[in-house]
């Protein structure tokens, strides 16, 4: 089977300006590709065009299907994306909200079905959300959130899933518990994840591949240990760092300006 | 051995969670084999303590077959008669968004019959609930009741109230399931029903066809095309000028050209009356609002509109909550929310313009009744919806019998009835509601 995703010279202009520039990638079935790069970059712009929110020119294919020429519907039904700050309607209760992720499955006219409820309530069950099913968003913690979030993702049943930054809003507990609920997920379902992500050391741990993304090119790709180079960090971002590789763990640690 | 009900059922290959074969599954849908196996409900409990999901067929006739070792086999037929069949024992069990409960449901739909017999009954000739439900039943066909009304009397409920008290509902019921829709579709808690510039348009077409065509107050049917033309033409002016700014992209932009185009009709509007001076009482009197010349007649020019325009809400229950996300969440999960948005503006939009075409301008229904709803029974739209179509038909039905009746024989404007008990209300539920509201 060909890749989950492919992007053939995909480019994105908002106006005059040129956000993303013939980016050529490829993402295979199962596998963990972590955008980075620095603010402004276009990580999210990239992962808004795969879902088809912004307009852009090249090819990109979503399991061998040209996301252009598949509606709105039949993408919602491969690709799942879960925006930097969700919008979570404080009134909703979590089952409320979680159901509201088999939009794609259901009708326009149409409301959830009995096979919708339950496709809800497994993505519930998988994160941990059966007792808080009557709860509502305005009442969660951050966490608690954030895994709502997560389950009406996977209650999309998309076989890709896209995150923008998905762990900026957390704790330092609950970034690892995240991570590691989404890894989980992953081998279980076979989902293929790709996410922006700031934390380069929390990149490293769980992608399998990291693609560094400046001023809306690709200009590194490859494995953790290959792109997470003090060269390349600090001519990117612009930053003063050090990476100390330990029991083959990756740390990015920022360094104060010696005066 | 448990064969297939339907084969047209389709079937998703899954893995059963308490032996790990794999099987086809119907996913819930009717037809599929899980039908036939019939469980009591503490089985049920117990596999759902294992998965939540579907088991293979084989696993669930075996705990069928459990079951069935440790009962008398004497009752096993009244027994399977009280059991349960594993399919449609999940819904209870499956997460459900709440949507109008029994009781709620029960409650409008007391309100509302309860208004429009008590406004059928109130009036200057006595006419009491019993005869009224007796001369409606008469009117029923295959039921040879005779009406037990004498002949004005009759006429007096069939000519003169009966309109006036549908016709209010109809208006109430479309002021405020329009306004909840606005509300869904802007996603802003102080849209009404006249957002887009509706009354303003309305307005103006009813104050040239009342100075120039001499309409008056009783103007048979050009004021209500008038108006109904005005309040169209608004909402398309506002719409086209909100597009050519930026695209319809962003709902503020759509809200700034019907204020726009609002206040250009207001000023020419104004500039008409101040000419024409003398109709300057007729044009304050439709501005008001009010069901004193209501007839069978506007009955049923609005009602398609009205059906139509609540029956396209009504369908897109689900569509607002989809939308309370906002455009960019509704669109990843394969939404078009501009064109989701553009049919109900315009659906709210050609009901309320029918509504205020007949019965002037008549405000707060539009926003006091789905808040009454959002913040009595759910936030969701499933909920505030057909609520709000009921509640809002009998709140305006009594505010009319107020309207009539306080002054009687001299009637109130119904906007200030709508708005001197409606306000207080609202302050009080306000005050009084323990959930956060907007």
């Amino acid at each position: 089977m060909s890749a989950a995703l492919e992007l053939r010279g995909l480019s994105v202009t908002f106006g005059r300006s040129l956000v993303l520039s013939e980016v050529t990638a490829t993402v295979e079935h199962g596998e963990w590709v972590a955008l980075i790069g620095p603010n402004g970059a276009g990580k999210s712009t990239l992962l808004r065009a795969l879902a088809g929110l912004v307009a852009f020119t090249g090819g990109a294919s979503v399991q061998d299907q040209d996301v252009g020429s598949l509606a709105r519907r039949q993408l919602a039904m491969l690709i799942a994306l879960v925006p930097q700050r969700p919008t979570t309607p404080s009134e909703l209760t979590v089952a409320e909200y979680v159901l509201l992720g088999r939009t794609p499955h259901i009708g326009y006219f149409a409301t959830e079905r009995l096979s919708d409820r339950l496709a809800a309530e497994r993505a519930m069950a998988r994160l941990d959300l059966r007792h808080f099913s009557d709860r509502l968003l305005g009442s969660l913690s951050g966490g608690e959130l954030q895994r709502t979030v997560l389950a009406r993702a996977l209650a999309q049943e998309a076989p890709i899933l896209l995150l923008d930054e998905p762990t900026s809003a957390l704790d330092l507990g609950r970034q690892q518990e995240a991570l590691e609920l989404i890894d989980g997920l992953r081998r279980e379902s076979g989902l293929t994840v790709v996410s922006a992500m700031h934390d380069l050391s929390l990149a490293g741990q769980y992608a399998d591949r990291l693609l560094l993304i400046d001023q809306g090119r690709i200009v590194a790709e490859g494995s953790p240990q290959a792109v997470l180079s003090e060269q390349a960090i600090a001519a990117h971002y612009g930053a003063r760092i050090r990476v100390i590789r330990e029991n083959g763990s990756l740390f990015v640690l920022p360094l104060r300006k010696e005066s | 051995m448990l064969e297939p009900l339907r084969q047209e059922v389709q079937r998703v290959i899954k893995t059963c969670a308490r032996c790990g074969r794999r099987f086809g599954c119907g996913h819930g849908e009717p037809g599929c084999w899980c039908e036939a196996v019939l469980l009591r409900p503490e089985t049920l409990a117990a596999i759902r303590a294992v998965s939540v999901d579907c088991l293979c067929p084989t696993c669930l006739a075996a705990f069928a077959e459990k079951e069935g070792a440790t009962e008398n086999p004497a009752k096993t037929d009244v027994q399977k008669r009280s059991a349960t069949s594993w399919a449609k024992a999940l819904p209870h069990a499956a997460v459900r968004s709440r949507g109008v409960s029994v009781v709620w449901g029960l409650a409008a739909v007391i309100f509302l019959v309860g208004s429009l017999l008590g406004a059928l009954a109130v009036g200057p000739a006595q006419i009491g609930p019993a005869s009224i439900i007796g001369s409606v039943l008469s009117h029923l066909p295959f039921l040879h009741i005779s009406s037990p009304l004498r002949g004005v009397d009759e006429a007096i409920l069939w000519q003169v109230r009966g309109p006036r008290v549908i016709l209010a509902a109809l208006v109430g019921g479309m002021l405020a399931i329009a306004g909840s829709a606005y509300q869904g579709v802007f996603r802003n808690p102080l849209a009404d029903p006249y957002l887009l510039g509706v009354a303003a348009g309305a307005g103006l077409g009813a104050t040239l066809a009342i100075a120039y065509w001499g309409a008056g107050s009783h103007g048979g049917v050009l004021l209500p095309v008038a108006a109904f033309a005005g309040a169209a033409l608004a909402v398309g002016g506002a719409y086209v000028l909100g597009r050519s700014a930026d695209g319809a992209r962003s709902t503020s932009t759509l809200i700034l050209a019907g204020l726009i185009v609002a206040l250009f009709m207001t000023a020419i509007q104004t500039f008409v009356q101040q000419q024409r001076s003398d109709t300057l009482r007729d044009v304050y009197a439709w501005i008001l609002g009010g069901f004193g010349a209501a007839d069978w007649h506007a009955v049923v020019v609005i009602a398609p509109y009205i059906a139509v325009s609540s029956a396209v809400i009504f369908m897109h229950r689900r569509v607002l909550d989809v939308l309370s996300l906002g455009d960019d969440e509704a669109a990843s999960l394969g939404l078009n929310p501009r064109r989701a948005r553009l049919l109900l503006v315009l659906v709210a939009t050609a009901g309320t313009a029918a509504a205020v075409a007949v019965s002037g301008l008549i405000g707060f229904v539009g926003i006091i009744v789905p808040h009454t709803v959002r913040l009595l029974v759910s936030p969701g739209y499933r909920a505030i919806i057909p609520l709000s179509l009921l509640i809002g038909a009998g709140f305006l039905v009594l505010a009319d019998v107020l309207a009539r009746s306080l002054m009687s024989p001299a009637e109130l404007p119904i906007g200030v009835v709508t708005a001197f008990f409606g306000a207080p209300f609202f302050a009080v539920l306000l005050r009084t509601s323990k959930r956060r509201a907007l």
